[in-house]
């Protein structure tokens, strides 16, 4: 596969981009316009909306919307609630993602399948879904309950597992590419060195693939951050303990766009400047 | 097709006699009415009529516009069910509707506010009632025991009609009520007693009828403190013209008034 083309070897220690330093040079030669005219309408695309959102914005009054104790609540709770779902997913779906790319099981078809399904499946369903099984009468939640006293719907907890549901398969696609690009021949090595199983995933495969967890938590944070559907649904909605910030916007939206696009301008912008100072930080880029 | 919509041509009218007969003192308006309203149509092309309306009219609309259809060959009816404000945003931003039906004066007004629409016209009515799951594991069978901190209880959101109609409610009633959560529309409200997850809600009297069984309805006095009204208008830019006004008129008659309370709606 694409580990016998690569050229030259690989230091797991140098980086986290695990490739090798002179394909990291440019292209040089005229722009191919077949692909710099498509390039420009998708950016245009992805970016207009936004410029909708920045000319609507009530600027007169941005101010003092944006001190509202509501929206820093919701802020917080947005950010918290991300921060820790993309740790459940990291703690969870990094071995998913080593068993689906490294064990050659029965059914590894089927399993990434199902892998993907929170990502088609939408999220509305998704939180009816998990209504059924954590709910107060669902088939794990029921046990939980009369067990621990724990009931997740309504609560904080709630949201993290909504959000986690719905973030985890971009965390899990994500890190398995990773690892079917990695070259399995350090792996290999370690391994005949007396290396265990653990300590080869631990020393060498995970500072090989580090670029495709931080690039799948990311997606899985900015994912998890916006979702909406499957938090209303399991965990509701009540400020301070479930309204995130998408379940405010929303609800503003029912009586006061504006304060809405604040909100959205709000969340926006937060998660620009988390997005950029991590990507500068972690993954160089350029 | 060809088969089921000529069936329709036989059975509209049939149902139509059926329904006047069986009314007696049935409003005489409705019936010279819709009868000229579907010879008018009859000679018109294909046609389509997009209504918005709020989704608690969702079964009763749909019923109605098949009734409709047939009353009018050749045209489409075409529904956009929703929260009653998203509507009214659709609609003052541009959305191509006919006819507006919401679920309260305040969503109604935004559009009138922004001349989109004719003068309103209030078709019915709605009352809260208490929603417990079927077996009520909480006891609930009156308004003050949803005021237990061991009750899970489920309100709309302020920012929607039933919201509105239940903190209304719940002030008549000098109860402090602290939800667990305060959902999106009525019909998620609804959900969530279904699946056992909340102890009690309020939702509108027709939202229990609707569940068939899977929710229990408490009625409670503070109710008519919280009538909610819902008003119909054709609007402005209805690219259907007359066929707006149309179904209007058929909302209004004898024959709409029969399926919308039997779906628990009050005349107003």
């Amino acid at each position: 596969m694409v580990t016998s083309e690569r050229a030259g070897p690989v230091d797991p220690h140098s980086g986290f981009t695990g490739r090798p330093a002179a394909s990291s040079g440019q292209v040089s030669g005229r722009l191919p316009w077949m692909l710099v005219l498509p390039a420009l309408a998708g950016l245009a695309f992805l970016v207009l909306p936004l410029a909708g959102l920045l000319i609507r914005a009530p600027w007169a009054t941005l101010l003092e919307r944006l001190t509202e104790p509501q929206v820093l609540e919701a802020l917080r709770l947005s950010l918290v609630c991300a921060t820790v779902a993309t740790a459940v997913c990291l703690v969870l779906g990094v071995p998913l993602a080593w068993l689906l790319a490294r064990v050659d099981f029965r059914g590894r078809r089927v399993v990434r399948a199902l892998v993907t399904v929170p990502l088609v499946l939408p999220p509305v369903v998704g939180g009816v879904a998990l209504l059924l099984v954590l709910g107060r009468r669902g088939l794990i939640g029921q046990w939980l309950e009369a067990t621990f006293g724990i009931t997740l719907p309504f609560t904080t907890a709630g949201v993290i597992v909504a959000e986690a549901f719905v973030a985890m398969p971009f965390l899990v696609i994500s890190v398995e590419g990773a690892l079917r690009g990695a070259d399995q021949r350090f792996e290999e090595a370690a391994a005949t060195l007396g290396a265990s199983r653990w300590t080869v995933f631990r020393r060498v495969t995970l500072p090989l693939i580090m670029p495709g967890v931080v690039a799948g938590a990311v997606l899985c944070w900015a994912r998890a951050l916006g979702e909406f559907g499957a938090t209303i649904t399991f965990a509701g909605n009540f400020p301070g303990t479930t309204r995130t910030m998408p379940l405010a916007v929303y609800l503003a939206l029912e009586t006061e766009p504006e304060a809405a696009i604040v909100l959205s301008l709000v969340l926006l912008a937060v998660s620009v400047i988390i997005l950029a100072s991590l990507r500068d930080r972690w993954v160089n880029s350029t | 097709m060809f088969s089921r919509s000529s069936r329709w041509v036989v059975a509209l009218p049939a149902a139509l006699a059926l329904g006047l007969s069986g009314c007696g003192s049935g409003d005489p308006a409705a019936s010279p009415n819709s009868a000229s309203a579907s010879a008018s149509a009859a000679g018109g092309g294909a046609k389509e009529l997009t209504v918005f309306a709020a989704a608690s009219l969702t079964g009763t609309f749909t019923e109605l516009g098949k009734g409709f259809e047939a009353a009018h060959p050749g045209t489409t009816v075409k529904f956009n069910f929703g929260s009653s404000a998203t509507l009214a945003q659709q609609i003052t931003q541009g959305a191509p509707a006919d006819v507006f039906a919401a679920a309260s004066p305040a969503t109604m007004k935004t559009v009138t506010d922004a001349s989109s629409a004719s003068a309103p016209t209030t078709f019915v009515r709605n009352k809260l009632q208490i929603a417990v799951p079927a077996d009520n594991p909480a006891k609930v069978d009156e308004l003050k025991d949803l005021a237990d901190p061991k009750v899970k209880v489920a309100l709309c959101a302020e920012q929607v009609p039933c919201g509105a109609a239940a903190i209304k409610a719940l002030d008549a009633a000098g109860l402090k009520v602290t939800p667990v959560t305060l959902e999106q529309d009525v019909k998620a409200t609804l959900t969530k007693v279904e699946l056992g997850e909340v102890d009690a809600a309020l939702v509108y009297r027709t939202d229990v009828i609707a569940s068939a069984g899977k929710v229990k309805g408490i009625a409670f006095p503070e109710a008519d403190k919280a009538i909610n009204d819902y008003p119909i208008a054709t609007l402005a830019k209805a690219p259907a013209g007359d066929l707006a006004k149309q179904f209007v008129d058929l909302v209004l008659s004898q024959q709409g008034r029969d399926v919308l309370t039997k779906a628990g709606f009050e005349a107003p």
